[in-house]
């Protein structure tokens, strides 16, 4: 037996009775990085193949979703900071060896362009409301249009923009992507946490990220040939996530110590139940499933896989910051 | 200069005097500490039971995971590579204590970050840092490890020691003589 206590008096709450910094802010910011980022790439994506009339849900309509989130997850972010008034320090700062910087400098320039992306596309968004009766949203978007019109200013700079779209979309596409990696990346960089310390994060979150994307641009979207296009994509990524969480674990199993034990967590450990019954269950195979049924002609409510879907990925962000708190190279010695 | 610090885990009684001092010296708020006594048994009764004892503070590591993953360049490290943090510039992320293995770091009432600094303001003026000053047992021992007759450089070469968490890859510069 090994045990081993701090006989000083030293009780701070975050570090015993194990290491408990991230509040709820962070799991839910990944989540909408990860989802803003896969709606963005979709629209982008469509739009450079030139298919933005077949697909107008995608590469319109479903874009008013990411500068919403983004700025919500931006609360969120400083919200979770201790020294919340000195959040603006993280842009007087470039540093490349810390994710969190770039990834503040990504999310800052992604935010704009997510903006400019639907604002290029008020006359659309108006005529494509008018015809929903989408009352709220259409009072909305003859606002935005009012708006540009009476600022001069803001009226240019979408007009540039949509100017060089085409550009624009490339610039968005990449930027989108370095978004959903840079979620998973800020976690592989801690190297005190076997958890997080493995390079399959940053894609797996990306992922995970277009996934929740697939279920969003599938809930909202009402075209039956755009609804049935994403089951299919959603179909295959939910394949490849499932073999990304298998390698993950894999790779863990047959690596050092450490990580066997971390791994251990999620194989009869305090995470063993809601990991493989929650998310993988509920989150990953039962929409998995639910999608086979749709692509085989059957009527499956399509908001039922999709909420799954987007319940999952954001159960999947909270147990994976959690657990990976949890994960030490040291037993955490207990408070005397 | 390289400084580093050893804990002799064999004259360490665990009176937490040096946790005192560094509290004293550094204002470190009611309730936290920079520095703290772990006990460690080995073994169970009726069997030989081994206790130990380690004073832990930062290891101001060479290849701090700290000082990398901090967005604001906060935490880096000065002269003598001792790892500080400049608290104006501190946004409280808490990257830093995420990316530390060792629970050196936690976050003061005020907001930032804080931890051990070597006592650099008396280290400047060739003191010890408080703690290894009023150690009484004299188990921890400071130096510079660039200097070959420092304290510090003769005992590493003279006896046994072990860090904590090596696979962690951060060549911390606490040592524990065994």
């Amino acid at each position: 037996m090994k045990e081993y206590l701090i006989v000083s008096g030293r009780h701070i709450d975050i570090l015993y009775p194990h290491l408990h910094v991230w509040g709820f802010g962070i799991p839910l910011y990944l989540f909408i990085g990860g989802l803003a980022a896969g709606i963005l790439i979709f629209a982008t994506l469509f739009y450079l193949m030139g298919k933005d009339e077949e697909y107008p849900v995608t590469v319109k309509v479903a874009t008013v979703i990411p500068p919403i989130i983004i700025a919500l997850g931006l609360l969120f972010l400083i919200g979770d900071l201790r020294h919340k008034a000195y959040f603006w320090q993280l842009l007087t700062h470039i540093r490349l060896q810390s994710p969190m910087n770039w990834g503040a400098w990504t999310l800052t320039i992604v935010f704009f362009l997510s903006l400019l992306w639907p604002l290029s596309f008020t006359d659309d968004l108006i005529e494509f409301f008018d015809k929903r009766g989408r009352k709220k949203w259409l009072g909305f978007f003859q606002w935005v249009k009012r708006l540009m019109e009476n600022v001069k200013i803001l009226g240019k700079i979408v007009e540039g923009f949509a100017k060089h779209r085409r550009l624009w979309a490339i610039v968005t596409l990449i930027f989108s992507i370095v978004l959903g990696i840079y979620t998973g990346i800020l976690l592989s960089t801690m190297n005190a946490r076997p958890l997080w310390n493995t390079p399959i994060l940053g894609i797996l979150f990306l992922t995970s990220g277009v996934s929740t994307a697939t279920a969003a641009i599938m809930w909202i979207s009402n075209n039956h040939k755009e609804r049935h296009l994403y089951t299919k994509i959603d179909f295959y990524l939910i394949i490849l996530e499932m073999y990304l969480i298998f390698q993950m674990f894999f790779n863990m199993i047959q690596g050092p110590e450490i990580q066997v034990q971390t791994a251990q967590m999620f194989f009869g450990g305090d995470f063993t139940a809601v990991f493989w019954t929650v998310f993988v269950g509920m989150g990953l195979v039962l929409p998995w499933i639910l999608e086979i049924l749709e692509l085989k002609g059957f009527t499956v409510p399509v908001a039922v896989p999709a909420f799954l879907i987007l319940l999952g990925g954001l159960i999947f962000r909270i147990i994976m910051v959690y657990a990976g708190e949890i994960s030490s190279f040291m037993p955490i010695p207990t408070v005397f | 200069m390289r400084y580093a610090m050893a804990v002799d885990t064999r004259k360490c009684v665990g009176c937490a005097d040096c946790v005192v001092a560094c509290q004293t010296e550094n204002n470190v708020p009611f309730g936290y500490a920079r520095d703290w006594i772990v006990e460690i048994v080995n073994g169970s009764y009726p069997d030989t039971l081994k206790v130990h004892f380690e004073s832990r503070r930062c290891h101001h590591c060479d290849d701090a995971p700290c000082v990398r993953v901090c967005p604001t360049g906060a935490s880096h490290i000065v002269e003598g590579g001792i790892v500080k943090v400049t608290p104006e510039e501190c946004i409280g992320c808490g990257a830093c204590i995420e990316a530390c293995p060792y629970g050196a770091r936690y976050f003061h009432p005020d907001g930032y970050v804080d931890k051990c600094t070597f006592c650099d303001h008396r280290v400047k003026n060739g003191q010890d840092p408080a703690c290894v000053s009023v150690c009484p047992t004299y188990c921890l021992i400071f130096g510079d490890l660039d200097d070959e007759n420092s304290p510090i450089s003769k005992v590493l070469r003279e006896r046994e020691y072990y860090t904590l968490a090596p696979d962690a890859g951060t060549k911390p510069n606490l040592y524990f003589l065994k």
